[in-house]
């Protein structure tokens, strides 16, 4: 039993840090510490730089322009991008569609869809969830009818994360009604661009723009289209899911913000008071800094289980843990930041004639209630934390 | 003991649900909180008519005479409905401090123009130094000629845009922290050296920073209270708790039910959600956060009029912290319930996650709070 990383682990570390630290735009930097989010524009030019670096697709296999790091190695990175913190390369490519489409795609698929993936050239989103289909998502209902070399699709995808700036969508789709709901679905990659897509906009609690809906009306998709076998879309979706387990506690999203907690906790508040001399206040802070260390080292047991190859191909129900834990300290993350901000959690950044204006007490403070309410979001999506619960019941604890 | 209503208080409990369920539905309010006042003043006239203007000032004054309770219903129905309209700040708060610190003759000069519906008055008591501590004054008030000279600055001051005047906190003797010394000022918005910036508060209300630069106030624009308002002013922001608290309840249980109807018709799994049991014990959880926070409101509208300063905070304070406690959790809860709806603008939950989440930073935090009651407990 060894806690330590190695001397080359550490090298690499330090090796991350200072690429991130010497290219990372400050801009972009400043604006994440706030709580705000990053810019389509933000992630395209991080994602850049990654690229250049050939860092931008890093599990992917190396023939495919991955760095054949060994999983600690793509943790160090990973959280070494969240603490900074950098803009997290976008999901819905990189470690969503893009290994469905190397894994189960075929030669012409790899060769047209993985290279624009890698320099974010094309934004993909993720059609999964429909408003019958959440939890349930075996429910989807959005139609694909074969006529030919096309399927014609007819159907609704809801929440669809930046669907706003998609060039490509991944859809789970019924093409079999007669079956088995888990074997009837298939897995089609469709173009926004298509006649009969539309997108409505979704404003979320915090006010920002992030979800929509997504309509198809008679989309014709070609079948070359589709990943993998007819009906066998399901299988494809559990191994997009159980995908990229590892990050999802966000741990080092969480690292960063109670060390932004720690900065603004010992800066005198407008009323003169430093939060870090209120005892009630001190006292959580320090009660989430050791919760978040507990679960960073959950986090490397689960992951050197997994580079040990304990759960080869099936998802580590001990991930579970990491998803209800992950988003619960992130959610703390952003209670202590209401904490510390008292009264000026009120105004918001818009004047009442609709012009935004530097914000009202301290210049972060404008920020801080829509964090704490976007991220109630993330005890919602990857599986809500319920039915994380439900997981650990059934398959750790055999219920 | 007896927590019933009587005939007439049921009376108003009805009469202001009906106009709440007539007049405020979710469409409807979402337009109210476009507009530039942020809320309603065809409904504002409507509270006139329904005589809730009036409800709290004394019949001496021309007003109904309603105490605690009464005001408690009101309020009751106005976090039902997430009414925007400001009753809190111009007509509970202003109505309380005018109450205990203005004169007959500065009564009659203010209330008819408040009780009617034409005139907004807004307290303008906090300051950025301060925190929630409203006794914290450094805005000055020196006599100068026939009246006084005031300069400073104030904030957070709730529905401040449309207000035509304020009642203004300012200090004529002492350091920034001292209780004595205070006075309260009448100042209209359209004064010479009066300047206001407005804005929007995170739950679609607004609020707004107030500048005083070298204001010039009548004598008798300074409330008879003298350089003795600090007392006023802490019966002002304990009645004020106590209407808040059941602002709070009213949202909390509007939320609650319909978190609980959407369990059962939301189905997944081929079924409703509200048959999976680990649904059923949060929902139950949270009746029983709700009932410890009804408890406390009403504890707090009890003890908001108690004669002895310090057991009244001492109960405010409590109840605060209770309401603080109950709003966040079952607002978190009811939000995780609806799922991804509950995240959205299009649904009602989550903008009672935000007006809970700004009442709980409103009038002491439970930081603030538990502060005051540990330092009184040394
Ligand atoms: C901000 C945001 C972004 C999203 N982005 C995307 C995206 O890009 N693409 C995409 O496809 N989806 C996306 N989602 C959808 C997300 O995955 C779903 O919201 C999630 O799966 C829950 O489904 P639902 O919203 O229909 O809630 P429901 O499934 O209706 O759940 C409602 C409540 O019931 C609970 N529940 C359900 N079943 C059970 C059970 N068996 N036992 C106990 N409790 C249960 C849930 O935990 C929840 O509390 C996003 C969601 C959000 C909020």
């Amino acid at each position: 039993m060894d806690l330590q990383f190695t001397a080359e682990e550490e090298d690499f570390r330090q090796e991350v840090r200072a690429f991130i630290k010497d290219h990372l735009p400050e801009r972009i930097r400043r604006h994440l510490i706030e709580g705000r989010s990053a810019s389509k524009d933000d992630i395209v030019e991080w994602t850049r730089i990654l690229y250049k670096k050939g860092w931008s697709t890093p599990r992917w296999p190396v023939e495919l322009g991955g760095t054949g790091w060994s999983a600690i190695k793509q943790y160090i990175f990973l959280e070494e991008g969240l603490a900074a913190p950098a803009p997290e390369l976008l999901p819905f490519g990189v470690s969503m569609v893009g290994p469905v489409i190397y894994t189960f795609g075929n030669a012409a698929q790899k060769a047209r869809y993985l290279p624009p993936i890698a320099n974010l050239d094309e934004w993909w989103c993720q059609g999964f969830s429909e408003p019958g289909a959440g939890s349930d998502l075996a429910a989807v209902a959005t139609r694909a009818v074969r006529q030919g070399d096309h399927y014609v699709v007819n159907g609704q995808k809801t929440w669809t994360t930046y669907a706003q700036h998609a060039d490509w969508i991944f859809c789970l789709c019924r093409t079999d009604t007669g079956a088995k709901k888990q074997e009837g679905i298939s897995f089609l990659l469709i173009d926004m661009k298509s006649p009969g897509i539309a997108v409505r906009p979704i404003q979320t609690i915090d006010g920002g723009h992030e979800i929509n809906e997504v309509f198809f009306d008679e989309v014709k998709v070609p079948v070359d289209n589709r990943v993998g076998e007819e009906n066998k879309g399901w299988d494809y979706a559990k191994f997009l899911l159980s995908n990229e387990r590892v990050g999802i506690a966000r741990v080092g999203t969480s690292k960063a913000r109670l060390r932004r907690l720690r900065e603004l906790a010992a800066i005198a508040g407008p009323d003169g008071r430093r939060a870090i001399d209120r005892p009630r206040f001190r006292d959580r802070l320090i009660e989430t800094e050791i919760a978040l260390k507990a679960l960073e080292i959950t986090q490397l047991r689960v992951l050197s289980d997994e580079a040990a190859g304990k759960f080869k191909g099936r998802p580590n129900p001990a991930s579970s843990v990491l998803k209800i834990r992950g988003s619960e300290l992130q959610q703390a993350t952003s209670e202590l930041l209401l904490d510390i901000v008292g009264p000026y959690a009120l105004p918001a950044q818009q004047s009442t004639d609709g012009r935004n204006e530097p914000p009202v007490g301290p210049d972060w403070a404008d920020a801080v209630a829509p964090l704490y309410f976007n991220l109630r979001k993330v005890s919602i999506y990857g599986g809500s934390n319920e039915i994380q619960r439900n997981i650990i019941a059934k398959a750790i604890l055999g219920l | 003991m007896n927590f019933d209503l009587n005939d007439e208080q049921r009376l108003l409990a009805e009469s202001v649900s009906r106009l709440m369920m007539d007049r405020y539905d979710f469409n409807q309010r979402k337009i109210y909180t476009m507009s530039e006042e942020g809320f309603s003043p065809a409904m504002w006239q409507a509270y006139g008519e329904l005589g809730l203007l009036a409800l709290p000032f004394s019949e001496d004054d021309g007003g109904i005479g309603g105490g605690p309770v009464e005001i408690m219903i009101v309020m009751e129905e106005i976090g039902r409905a997430l009414a925007l309209e400001p009753y809190l700040p111009h007509i509970v708060m202003s109505a309380s401090l005018l109450r205990h610190a203005a004169s007959p003759e500065q009564r009659a000069h203010l209330l008819p123009g408040m009780m009617d519906g034409t005139r907004h008055i807004a307290p303008a008591l906090g300051e950025m130094t301060g925190g929630y501590d409203l006794s914290h004054v450094r805005t000055t008030a020196r006599e100068e000629g026939a009246g006084f000279r005031l300069d400073g600055a104030k904030t957070l001051v709730l529905h401040g845009g449309c207000a035509h005047a304020f009642l203004v906190s300012a200090r004529l003797q002492g350091r920034p922290e001292d209780q004595q010394g205070i006075g309260l000022f009448v100042v209209e918005a359209d004064d010479k050296g009066v300047s206001y910036r407005p804005y929007r508060t995170q739950d679609g209300q607004s609020a707004a920073e107030l500048m005083l630069a070298d204001v010039r106030v009548a004598k008798d624009m300074m409330l008879a209270c003298g350089s003795d308002a600090a007392p006023a002013i802490a019966r002002m922001a304990d009645e004020a708790i106590a209407a808040i608290a059941a602002e709070a309840v009213g949202a909390i249980d509007s939320l609650v039910k319909g978190t609980v109807d959407y369990l059962k018709v939301r189905k997944q799994f081929g079924q409703v959600i509200g048959n999976f049991q680990a649904l059923q014990h949060r929902a139950a959880d949270m009746v029983v956060e709700l009932e410890q926070a009804r408890s406390m409101a009403l504890y707090a509208t009890m003890m908001s009029r108690h004669e002895d300063a310090i057991a009244r905070a001492a109960a405010m304070s409590s109840a605060k912290v209770q309401i603080n406690r109950s709003a966040r959790l079952i607002a978190q809860a009811c939000v995780q319930l609806h799922g991804g709806i509950g995240m959205t603008m299009e649904h009602p939950a989550g903008h009672y996650m935000k007006r809970l989440t700004m009442i709980e930073k409103t009038l002491g935090d439970s930081d603030f709070h538990m502060d005051r009651l540990a330092s009184a407990a040394k």
